[in-house]
């Protein structure tokens, strides 16, 4: 290694400056104290722990995406976490033992062995909620809402949210009796919406199924909340699970249109993101100018089996970097007092009183007249005859 | 209504995306091949086009640089899936995807040297064929690479085959239909759909017009 790259951070490996680093902290905590406004205990996991405890079929990738050592006290592999979501299902399964509904928030960054797109972090700074045992639409309805209400803290200026159901294509999936090498492929062309491929697939593969029809339309059925109506219509003779679905889904709709008008609603039957994990309603959402998710989340029931402990499940985290990044730009940094050096003995008591009343006092150095400016100062504490007065810069 | 941004493939592909857009009732302000610029106004006051290498159009669309383009399935396969919604197959530029080697040569056993500019397609698709290959990355001339010993194979995109025959190569193994898809950022497509269902929509129709 020379001096020359001696200094280079590895790549999607990222660090955050002082001005940036004021601004994220600030958010960290709104968001914070608005998720213990709403009920959610914060928890505080650690960086890594047993590789078995983080891996509880979240989806296969995040095998791949988790760093593992050797811990050398056990011998037993230990990851360091990519997701907290297991954390938390493990705390609600078993350090808590909470007899009924659990909410959890927390709060830290989590590091990947790939970053997720090229040119994402691969350490982001992540914020989330789980809202254990309760199965209900409630739930799911209050966790969408907590994110739209998150999204407002972060100050975006348009707020964005996708909705879906992954109950909607397994029910359709088993109804069709795809088996896993179908179900793989057909997935691959739904999640490209490769229309014409879609069509050509079904009309190949499942000419005779009754499922036919529905799976074809599945693609389509995205939009503004009225593609609901019309899944209606196109699945009016589906399995029941499917309706019930459906109607789940125009519930959170209504719900969320009254309390968030501002938000934008979009509809997609098709979006099967965390499918392997995912049981119910699944959502994302998303803002200009970033061209991927900011914040997904869902219903993820049967967490904590892997603990003993079978628990209904759903939440969503953001990246709390990328959502600074995108929030409109917020005000400067608050301006403090330079104090100039002085040996008089009663300095001390000055530069205490001003910090009880919240100002930030930075002490000059003996050679220092005025601060820098990165200081950030705009007022400054001179002694005159013993009396210490501000000026203002 | 926000703007839609459109990445375009220049060159071949570019002649025949264009009727296609005329149709749908876009057209560029100005004469494309006559200009040098990058960005293009269009008829439609908020829709632009961008030019672009093919190889590119996919990296612009997934980072949400541009919203919707237009790139040959090769370049998609290569880029690798599910990074953008493909909706349309534009049935444009069409061609296959082959492997290819001088003519009557076998090939030797065990490992192979393949050149190709598809290096993960060949990949993907020798694995499946059970084979290990070595493959070299190219960026054209591929025809040149078995002539001269480099490769014993190589994988490109052939349309009449002419330039294999006049190489004293042959076509071997079929590995896909290739013709251009509009691709659309998946964020693009939840925050602008409105504007992006309604340009499908109108290519769509061009698409089967022109059929």
């Amino acid at each position: 290694m020379t001096q020359v790259d001696r200094w280079m951070l590895p790549d999607g490996i990222e660090e955050i400056l002082p001005e940036e680093a004021h601004h994220i902290e600030a958010l960290r905590r709104r968001v914070l104290d608005l998720f213990q406004r709403w009920g959610y205990d914060l928890i505080i996991p650690s960086m890594a722990e047993f590789t078995d405890s983080l891996l509880i079929g979240l989806g296969q990738d995040l095998d791949l995406q988790t760093f593992k050592v050797t811990d050398q006290l056990s011998g037993r592999s230990l990851g360091i976490r990519a997701d907290i979501t297991p954390q938390a299902a493990r705390i609600d399964a078993h350090s808590l033992r909470r007899e009924g509904i659990n909410r959890l928030c927390y709060a830290g960054h989590v590091l990947y062995t790939r970053p997720k797109s090229a040119l994402a972090s691969r350490n982001p700074l992540q914020v989330g909620v789980e809202l254990f045992g309760d199965d209900s639409l409630e739930a799911d309805i209050e966790v969408v809402s907590l994110l739209l209400s998150t999204l407002k803290e972060a100050d975006l200026a348009d707020l964005h949210i996708d909705l879906g159901h992954v109950g909607i294509f397994r029910a359709l999936a088993s109804e069709a009796a795809l088996s896993t090498a179908q179900e793989k492929e057909f997935f691959d062309l739904l999640q490209a919406k490769a229309m014409a491929d879609i069509t050509r697939w079904v009309d190949t593969n499942l000419a005779a199924s009754p499922a036919a029809p529905w799976l074809k339309a599945l693609p389509k059925l995205a939009g503004s909340a009225s593609v609901l109506g019309e899944a209606k219509d196109v699945f009016a003779n589906a399995p029941s699970s499917v309706r019930k679905a459906l109607d789940e889904l125009i519930i959170l709709a209504e719900t969320l249109a009254e309390r968030y008008p501002q938000a934008h609603l979009y509809f997609d039957l098709s979006e099967l993101r965390g499918y392997h994990y995912h049981t119910g309603i699944v959502f994302a959402a998303f803002s200009a100018g970033a061209g991927e998710a900011i914040a997904t989340g869902g219903r993820y029931d049967h967490i904590g089996e892997v603990f003993g402990r079978a628990r209904s499940a759903t939440g969503f985290n953001a990246n709390l970097v990328a959502l600074k990044r995108l929030a409109q730009p917020s005000c400067d940094l608050p301006q403090g007092i330079f104090a100039v050096h002085s040996a008089h003995p009663t300095q001390w008591q000055a530069v205490e009183a001003l910090r009880n009343q919240g100002e930030r006092v930075v002490c000059g150095a003996s050679w220092q007249t005025k601060p820098k400016d990165y200081q950030v100062c705009d007022r400054i504490l001179v002694e005159r005859d013993g009396v210490f007065e501000l000026e203002d810069l | 209504m926000s703007q839609l941004t459109i990445a375009l493939t220049k060159g071949r592909i570019l002649k025949e995306t264009l009727p296609l857009f005329a149709a749908a009732g876009i057209e560029p302000l100005e004469d494309i091949s006559k200009s040098r610029k990058l960005t293009f106004d269009t008829t439609s006051p908020d829709v632009r086009f961008l030019i672009l290498r093919g190889v590119d159009v996919p990296t612009y669309v997934e980072f949400g640089a541009a919203d919707v383009g237009v790139s040959g399935k090769d370049m998609l396969m290569e880029h690798g899936d599910n990074s953008f919604y493909e909706p349309l197959d534009l049935n444009i530029a069409r061609c296959r995807l082959m492997t290819a080697g001088m003519k009557g040569r076998t090939l030797p056993k065990g490992r192979i040297k393949v050149a190709t500019k598809f290096v993960n397609i060949a990949k993907r698709y020798y694995a499946e064929q059970g084979r290990q290959v070595d493959v070299i990355k190219l960026y054209g001339g591929m025809e040149l690479a078995p002539v001269l010993g480099l490769a014993d194979e190589i994988v490109d995109i052939v349309d009449t085959g002419n330039t294999l025959i006049a190489n004293g190569l042959e076509q071997r193994d079929y590995i896909a239909d290739v013709s251009s898809r509009l691709i659309v950022n998946k964020a693009s497509m939840k925050m602008k759909h409105h504007q992006i269902d309604a340009l499908i929509d109108a290519v769509s129709s061009a698409v089967g017009e022109l059929a």
